[in-house]
């Protein structure tokens, strides 16, 4: 070991080991390599190798052998992304601008859902078993509406109250946003007590339909449209409009579009408001997607963690990639693992975190700074 | 200078504990105004202490009548200054055209509009859709000046417009500073180009280690090489 450090010049040292350049080249293809091996064999393992009955003994049979359980589970990740990006568009969004890590964005999900299943009661007269056919389409988007803007005031308060302040101190604004977490969840434990509620669907789109043999309930196409407007809107908002470009702009060099005399703090307060009302949205449409408890919103907040740190701090682009990584392994992973250890899909969450950080360190979409 | 259009008295700023303008003061008119000095002089802190990107820890700064040290930036860019940064510091994710538009509010009706400026840069139009970071240096600085001119401000303050750009990009440069002394806005600019420099403006003040030590004129700096190699380190 020793001879051959004082061989070359040109080793270098890593770790243990002590390289030529050209090696640590080779080193640094590594994950690259491991990543393709990884996604190459899952792709073949959901296409040709899960088997539901004998050797393999998953839950869903392979693609090739059963395209119906494979479509499922795509439409699954795919309306499960599409609600992940609402709610991490939102975090993405506040970071990118202020640099603000917003953990109170689970609460204001959380908050949002209670505040429209209250609404949703009121409306329809029931405060208990809300069928589907009970709600007319109105039943189901003034109480979005309403639980949403809720959700976007208090947020807004919260920026202009507390963290307006404290710009550019990262900790103390998480610390306030977790306290805030904390004060809304003790209230909201006080009021809407700790069982699941759920809000219900309209009726209008509550149907089921057929594909290859499996049945498929178009309300998860139904939320998956509404966040197709919900990108389409951001896409627009950010792109084509005069304050998309300040914030854009915002994003690259905050203290240059000061100085060129834009008040900030203007279009701090407006993207607090839109980030912390796609909380609220995201919150209206995960209660009715899947009934929301104590808990939900720290469970959305990582959500949103996740996705961002797959995607990107910051970027839209980043939050779709993520989202759509993220919701496909959440599908894929219970429906394509052996049996025995469905139970461990959990894990394949933080796998690809961890294969995105090796490779790409700031996520898929993160600018290096 | 008939009426004093900034003024700035015993202005003293750093980072943290290590103070970089040592009692600065000057004031000048309506008038191109030329800040020479060697690499980090402080002339770049200066003008961040300018802009309100740095509070200046004691001194004034008096720009128009009304005092604005400890103002932030965007109200002393609102007071009339318009800041052409070193390094340009245009927005990665702007195209030439957005970094115009976003700053297009406002400006009808005034000298400078987007179509304003790309008639002063026609090679700008040419790159409308491009992004920032597809820009050749010269085009950068033509853009970040582009940008500043649509606030119509009374001052524009640039911080080594000249730095790394060609001879020919240079004189374009300063053909454009010409023209907005002639529509009587102010220039103060800060240069170790001294060509550039002594182009730009008859009055010239240099900078020593934080202090506006000396002031002279643009044809004495040219001609003076003793004073050159002191003060900005060219051996002629
Ligand atoms: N952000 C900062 N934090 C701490 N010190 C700084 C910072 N920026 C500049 N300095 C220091 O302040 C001094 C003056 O820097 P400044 O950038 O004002 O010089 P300059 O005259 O503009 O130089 P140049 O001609 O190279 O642009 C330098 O010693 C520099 O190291
Ligand atoms: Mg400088």
């Amino acid at each position: 070991m020793t001879d051959t450090t004082q061989a070359g010049a040109s080793k270098i040292k890593l770790g243990l080991f002590d390289m030529t350049p050209r090696q640590v080249v080779l080193m640094r293809r590594v994950p690259v390599v491991v990543v393709s091996v990884l996604v190459g064999f899952a792709a073949i393992w959901v296409l040709f190798l899960a088997d539901r009955s004998w050797t393999t003994d998953t839950s869903a049979g392979s693609a090739i052998a059963e395209p119906g359980e494979f479509l499922v589970t795509f439409l699954d990740g795919l309306t499960f992304a599409g609600l992940l990006f609402v709610v991490a568009s939102g975090f993405t969004l506040i970071f990118g601008l202020m640099r603000t890590v917003n953990m109170a964005h689970g609460a204001f999900f959380l908050f949002a859902a209670y505040i429209a299943i209250s609404v949703q009661q009121k409306m329809v007269g029931k405060s208990r078993n809300i069928e589907s056919s009970d709600v007319s389409m109105l039943d189901w988007f003034v109480p979005l509406l309403v639980g949403a803007t809720v959700a976007a005031v208090v947020g807004v308060l919260m920026q202009q109250f507390f963290l307006r302040w404290n710009q550019g101190q990262d900790l103390r604004q998480a610390i306030i946003t977790i306290a805030v977490t904390v004060i809304l969840a003790d209230q909201m434990l006080f009021q809407y007590g700790g069982l699941a509620k759920t809000m219900t669907w309209p009726g209008d789109v509550v149907h089921f339909f057929e594909i290859f043999g499996q049945r498929y309930a178009s309300s998860r196409l139904f939320m998956f449209a509404i966040s197709l407007v919900v990108a389409v809107a951001l896409w627009v908002w950010l792109n084509r409009t005069r304050m998309g470009m300040v914030i854009r702009a915002g994003v690259d060099d905050q203290e240059m579009v000061r100085a060129l005399g834009i008040n900030i703090t203007l279009v701090f307060g407006i993207t607090f408001f839109v980030g912390s009302f796609l909380a609220g949205m995201g919150g209206v449409m995960g209660a009715s997607f899947s009934g929301v408890a104590l808990g939900t919103d720290g469970q959305w907040l990582l959500n949103s963690l996740i996705v961002v740190i797959i995607g990107g701090l910051g970027s839209i682009k980043g939050a779709v990639a993520g989202s759509l990584l993220y919701g496909m392994v959440t599908a894929f992973s219970p429906a394509y693992l052996p049996s025995d250890y469905t139970f461990y899909s959990i894990i394949f969450t933080f796998v690809i975190l961890a294969v995105v950080l090796a490779v790409r360190p700031n996520g898929l979409f993160g600018r290096t700074e | 200078m008939a009426d004093t259009l900034l003024h700035v008295e015993g202005l003293r700023a750093g980072y943290g504990h290590s103070m970089i303008l040592e009692d600065l003061s000057f004031s000048m008119g309506t008038e191109a105004v030329s800040i020479v000095g060697r690499n980090g002089m402080g002339k770049t802190t200066l003008c961040k202490t300018l802009m309100g990107m740095l509070v200046p820890t004691s001194g004034s700064i008096t720009f128009d009548g009304t005092p604005i040290d400890g103002l932030p930036p965007e109200k002393i860019a609102r007071h009339g200054i318009a800041y052409i940064p070193q390094g340009r510091r245009l927005f990665p994710s702007l195209s030439v055209d957005e970094h115009l538009q976003m700053f297009a509010k406002g400006t009808r009706g005034k000298r400078w509009t987007p179509e304003a400026v790309y008639e002063l840069f026609p090679r700008l139009a040419e790159r409308r859709g491009n992004g920032g970071a597809e820009l050749s240096g010269g085009e950068q600085q033509m853009l970040a000046v582009g940008r500043a001119l649509l606030l119509n401000a009374k001052l524009y303050l640039m911080d080594e417009p000249s730095e790394g750009l060609a001879p020919t990009i240079v004189d374009i440069l300063i053909k454009a500073v010409h023209h907005l002394i002639e529509e009587d806005s102010a220039v103060l600019i800060v240069e170790q180009n001294l060509r550039a420099a002594t182009s730009m403006a008859e009055r010239q003040l240099v900078m020593v280690s934080g202090q506006i030590e000396h002031e002279t004129t643009a044809a004495e700096l040219r001609d003076d090489a003793a004073l050159q190699k002191q003060y900005l380190g060219v051996d002629a």
